[in-house]
């Protein structure tokens, strides 16, 4: 059974409304999605074709439990390995590969789990992406902090204890230029030791002006990897166009950002395909950038504002598992990480066996950490949430509760240079 | 017997440094208690921090704090960070260690020679991480290292002394201490590298993942000791393929 994305709000005009249903009903209102729109770079690049020919010759029901217990028994974790390690034959051994993970993990990490935190400054969006509920259809509270407003916030974070910091905005150039988001960075370097992006895909210059500004890393989610299924989820806007997104972290690196992260947002499309595609996107990447740093997130669908029965459909918490701990085994040096969209048991689990990040004290709102952090009542005005989260632990539980575990919570591993 | 370890003119009766890996308050009691190390690494991005978790507060004051570049990708970066750990009040002494690879970690020995030049010059002991390549030793010789740090298998990895034959040459042919770093993860291959005639082991990973840690951490002590014994009393006749001639193959020459 597929998720029932399309909702009208009352509050669109007959005329947006047209517009919304031709755009959901019939594929050819929709622009090409495979067609760089004008200002979009275009870099040579060889990693999506790697990428997507893997993807697409990637059969996972002709894996058997022998593969999966050769895959379990080799030092070396082939591509061809990790293709079993995801297929239904390992689920049966998901034990087996939790063991495996946290030896991994162990040599690369030892206990340690790093913590951030993420702030949302802006929820405009000019894309029509079915699922998000900031996407330009969905009638929610929009806004956009002002830096003063910025720098309340992040003010705020940096009293809690926390050093990392992952700016986020919604998907618009016109109302978050990059000029704006650089500010932020500016102002987040002076309370943080960390600064994090994840905003819209732009190109190597912006990414190299973002990075002056502070920002050393760079989170772009695929979302999904199926092209074809990508289309049919993302209808209106410059986040339609597939390949400029794909590029986005290569233009990022290019551009002189230390890290960057990926994911594709469980639940979307087949999940075992779009782990196969994200891991081996980093696969690639880093055989191409050696010196870079790399991670994988695992979202996986959520609720959203005016449609609560959102969910990742086949990806339970079981097959959740299963990926990270084949993600682990593949890629041990790589972080990952297991956002707030994770049960608080779920995560405390994970940590313990493959996840090297965690979020806490999280809001996917707009200016509202002052009444989340502190419990006083916000006089100003607050901007919706992207999605629900799961687990609202603080800060300080996070800590504890990690620290709880026998893990050593970690708030900074980094320096600019 | 007096049989120091000196590093840019500093005496130490140590011969494990705890390396800077995996980090804890507990693992760093243990390293000084029942390991006896009086040099501890410490990496200066993770003392890149706020008050509550400074690593700088577990360490005990009467150790030397060793100071380490990771993070860095160049000489340049690296040379930014030894400076910013003097600045945080770390000392003069610095491990450079120059990454351009996320996956294994190896060192880069061109830029780390590099490095070594700058931070040489400008009055710090310099320890280098390097890949056990002589040519490259030589030239962190001449550039001012204080210290010849090869790696005996990648970070982390528990693998031991996988580059042992390169190590060898490195401890006949360079006049500093040879410390090996990397990859030790048994006291056994920290006795075989001492027993080769390294200065110093370097270890983190074997002690931190091990189960029983001070017990651990001593073993590493009586290995270090033992190993290092055994250099000093000049194994004797230690057969290691083939046989003795038991008649001599030379009786034929007369005089």
């Amino acid at each position: 059974m597929d998720n029932e994305f399309f909702i009208d709000s009352e509050h669109l005009s007959q005329k947006a409304l047209e517009k919304k249903h031709r755009l959901e009903n019939d594929p050819s209102s929709r622009k090409n999605h495979m067609e760089y729109l004008p200002g979009m770079e275009q870099i040579e690049s060889d990693i999506c074709k790697k990428v997507i020919g893997q993807m697409n010759s990637y059969d996972y029901s002709q894996y058997t439990a022998k593969d999966v217990k050769a895959a379990l028994e080799h030092e070396i974790c082939t591509i061809e390995d990790f293709k079993a390690l995801l297929s239904p034959a390992a689920e049966p051994f998901l034990e087996q590969m939790a063991q495996k993970a946290r030896t991994e993990t162990g040599k690369h990490f030892g206990n340690t789990v790093y913590m951030f935190t993420p702030l949302y400054i802006a929820n405009y969006c000019e894309n029509y992406c079915v699922y998000c509920g900031f996407n330009c259809y969905n009638h929610i509270k929009r806004m956009k902090l002002s830096m003063e407003q910025i720098e309340h916030e992040m003010k705020i974070i940096a009293d809690s204890g926390m050093e990392e910091i992952l700016i986020l905005t919604g998907e618009s150039r016109a109302q978050s230029d990059v000029e704006y988001i650089g500010e932020a960075c500016k102002l987040a370097s002076k309370y943080f030791r960390m600064v994090g992006l994840e905003i819209y895909p732009v190109n190597t210059d912006e990414y190299r002006y973002l990075h002056e500004c502070g920002a050393d890393y760079v989170t772009v989610f695929q979302e999904t990897y199926d092209a074809d299924k990508y289309e049919t989820l993302h209808l209106l806007g410059h986040k339609r166009v597939w390949p400029y997104r794909f590029d986005a972290q290569e233009r990022a690196l290019m551009g002189g950002m230390r890290g960057v992260a990926f994911s594709a947002l469980l639940g979307l499309s087949d999940f075992r395909k779009d782990a196969l595609a994200s891991a081996l996107h980093v696969y690639y990447l880093q055989r191409k950038y050696p010196h870079a740093e790399m991670s994988l997130s695992c979202p996986r669908l959520r609720p959203i504002i005016n449609n609560d029965k959102i969910n990742p459909l086949d990806v339970h918490e079981k097959q959740l598992c299963q990926v990270i701990c084949a993600y682990r085994i593949f890629l041990p040096f790589v972080g990952i990480t297991v956002s707030s969209r994770e049960s608080a048991s779920f995560r405390n689990g994970i940590v313990k066996i493959a996840a090297t990040k965690v979020s806490a004290g999280v809001s996917t709102g707009i200016g509202d950490h002052e009444s989340k952090y502190t419990g006083k009542e916000s006089d100003s005005i607050e901007g919706d949430e992207q999605f629900e989260i799961n687990d609202d632990r603080s800060f300080e539980k996070m800590y504890r509760d990690i620290s709880d575990e026998g893990l050593q919570p970690v708030l900074n591993d980094y320096l600019y240079v | 017997m007096d049989d120091k370890l000196i590093i840019g003119g500093h005496e130490f009766n140590s011969r494990f440094i705890l390396g800077s890996g995996k980090y804890s308050l507990e693992l760093i009691e243990s390293a000084v208690k029942d390991a006896g190390a009086e040099i501890i690494t410490l990496a200066v991005r993770r003392a890149n921090t706020k008050d509550q978790e400074n690593i700088l507060d577990y360490i005990p004051k009467n150790v030397t704090l060793l100071p380490n570049t990771s993070g860095a990708r160049n000489a340049q970066e690296a040379v930014r960070i030894a400076r910013l750990a003097r600045e945080l009040g770390c000392g003069n002494f610095v491990k450079v260690e120059i990454m351009r690879d996320s996956k294994y970690l190896l060192p880069d020995n061109t830029e780390t020679i590099k490095a070594t030049e700058i931070l040489a010059n400008d009055g710090f002991v310099v320890m280098p991480y390097m890949y056990p390549d002589l040519n490259a030793a030589r030239d962190m010789v001449n550039a001012g290292a204080a210290s010849i740090m090869p790696l005996a298998s990648p970070i982390g990895s528990n693998k031991g002394l996988a580059t042992r034959e390169f190590i060898q040459i490195l401890i006949d042919e360079i006049d500093l201490p040879i410390i090996v770093d990397a990859g030790i993860g048994r006291p056994s291959q920290a006795c075989e590298a001492m027993e080769m005639g390294a200065a110093a082991i370097m270890a983190n990973t074997a002690l931190a993942t091990a189960g029983n840690l001070p017990l651990m951490a001593s073993a590493f002590r009586a290995a270090i000791e033992a190993g290092r014994k055994a250099y000093l009393a000049k194994p004797g006749r230690v057969l290691s393929r083939g046989a003795a001639a038991s008649d001599p193959l030379t009786g034929f020459l007369r005089d």
